[in-house]
């Protein structure tokens, strides 16, 4: 492996990846906006670089100013976190023109997967199922009634250029399909492109992605899934790994997807390929579909991290140097859970919550225990960046134990300053369906409107 | 007839207003939204009426509380 590493990231990741090269003995120089001069993760890293003023545009997502500043530490790698550069083409395409080792997959691998329906063309080249939809390549309504037809009812019409919830009407029948086309475009309209595309309708889903690498050397291996189906505003919340009622043979069936995915598009390094499955009953191969695929480390990566005791970016770093993968993955030991402790309010609907925090106490990392944490008491939270403060990663022989240890470390959390999801999320830990496994997409905002009804 | 100032509920950046000056408005309508910490949240009418002026602009940051538009209802 060759040093330096420049983080072109924040917070909490950016902290995790100085550690590992920390411990590989790699300088890394992290980069900061003028609202993070005095960030934890600049003192994580051995050097930090100022990139710009605080909005994310004219720092972490400017591909001039990180380049530059690569340039001016002498850093050999770009390791790019999630979120931010991290999926972006043109970033992986201006690092090699700077001579830089981007820490990814090939820039090609990055575009065959950027688009919902290029990612799908993929998938059916593979022979991975995606879930069944028409993308709206006739926008005739006969013919987006006969394709919603040949889907099967109940379908989802979406606009194509909608976003957060708007442009979305469910049609139950052929019958009822006229008026909800009618309706979704209309909304779809104030988008300025009243173009839909159908897909089915799940009514419970759970979502599962499995974790993939790749080296340059054709080995590619999956390290299994993690359930991510706690999530509000589709964002995830908490992630587990194993997922509940995932056999061994659906493991290995999901895993054969996944990598045929990853063989599809020449993929080097850590990848996620997302699925949806029918939560209505036990889980089913010829229930669960691909989604996307994502191609950089996900937040949730530590939850694999603790059952495969491997060290995800250590792995990256490896690949990203030449080296091999071994020839099969690590056995997967005992159940592994994760929740997201966010500057959110879960009683006024999850409303962000910036702001100064003038007290943080995370509980002390132990044996079961991982603390990945971004910021310290006193640190300032902008609107300007996401909510995540910290992650809390429980580990134990069992998946009760390791959401009762989870519940309690969370318990231990003493934030003050800011509102925090803590207590919400404990309660989720505890809860019935949670211990049951029964859990959706849709959970966690049915959880919160009944704690909600009750207070 | 009164005129009611809309405040803002949190710290953040004012990302595309929808309401305009004159326009007829109902009790839950959304006015603006604003971006903070990578969510989109709707500045909604707390009842309904007339907005007589808006008082940001699009990319203007606004902090807790602060009032953003005017409505006369």
């Amino acid at each position: 492996m060759i040093g330096p590493v420049l983080i072109a990231n924040r917070g909490e990741i950016a902290c995790r990846i100085a550690a590992t090269c920390r411990r590989l003995g790699l300088r890394s120089i992290a980069v900061f906006s003028d609202a993070d001069a005095g960030a934890l993760h600049v003192a994580a890293a051995d050097a930090a670089e100022r990139i710009g003023p605080a909005p994310p545009r004219e720092s972490y997502l400017s591909i001039p100013a990180i380049i530059a500043a690569a340039g001016r530490s002498g850093a050999r790698m770009v390791h790019p976190g999630y979120g931010f550069l991290s999926e972006n083409a043109e970033f992986a395409r201006a690092c090699a023109e700077a001579g830089l080792v981007f820490i990814g997959p090939p820039e090609a691998a990055i575009r065959a997967m950027g688009g919902k329906a290029a990612a799908k063309a993929v998938a059916r080249e593979a022979g991975v199922p995606a879930i069944p939809g028409d993308d709206g390549a006739d926008q005739s309504p006969e013919r987006l009634a006969t394709e919603a037809a040949r889907i099967g009812f109940p379908v989802m019409i979406k606009a194509v250029a909608g976003g957060g919830g708007r442009g979305m009407r469910r049609a139950d029948s052929a019958e009822a399909f006229p008026a909800a086309l009618a309706a979704a475009r209309r909304e779809a309209a104030a988008f300025g492109d009243d173009h839909v595309l159908l897909e089915r309708f799940i009514a419970r889903a759970r979502h599962i992605e499995v974790q993939v690498f790749a080296d340059a050397h054709g080995t590619v291996l999956h390290l299994g899934e993690r359930d991510c189906s706690l999530q509000r505003r589709n964002q995830k919340l908490v992630e587990e790994s194993p997922g509940p009622g995932v056999t061994p043979a659906l493991r290995a069936e999901l895993g054969r997807r996944a990598i045929a995915l990853a063989r599809a598009v020449g993929y080097v390094g850590a990848g996620t390929v997302e699925f949806v499955a029918d939560a209505e009953g036990p889980l089913a191969a010829e229930r669960i579909w691909f989604i996307e695929m994502n191609t950089r480390l996900q937040v949730e990566h530590p939850v694999t991290e603790m059952v495969t005791g491997l060290d995800l970016v250590e792995w990256q770093l490896r690949i990203a140097a030449g080296e091999r993968l071994p020839a099969a993955p690590p056995p997967l030991s005992g159940h592994a859970v994760e929740a997201r402790l966010c500057a959110e309010d879960p009683a006024r609907n999850f409303l962000p919550s910036p702001g100064t925090i003038t007290r943080l106490d995370l509980p002390e990392p132990a044996p079961g225990l991982r603390i990945d944490a971004g910021f310290r008491s006193g640190d300032v939270l902008t609107p300007h960046y996401d909510p995540l403060i910290a992650k809390l990663i429980a580990h134990a022989p069992s998946r009760t134990e390791a959401l009762a240890r989870l519940a309690a470390a969370l318990d231990a959390v003493r934030v003050e300053g800011i509102r925090t999801n803590a207590g919400f999320l404990a309660r989720v830990l505890r809860s019935e369906a949670m211990q049951a496994g029964a859990v959706d997409t849709h959970f966690l905002e049915g959880f919160r409107r009944q704690e909600g009804t009750q207070a | 007839m009164a005129e009611l100032g809309v405040p803002v509920e949190l710290t953040a950046a004012v990302w595309k207003i929808e309401a305009s000056p004159g326009q007829q408005v109902a009790e839950g309508d959304v006015l603006m939204i604003l971006e903070s910490m990578k969510m989109e949240i709707p500045v909604e009418s707390p009842r309904a009426g007339t907005v007589t002026s808006i008082l940001v602009a699009e990319g203007d940051q606004v902090q807790e509380g602060q009032v953003v538009l005017l409505l006369d209802a």
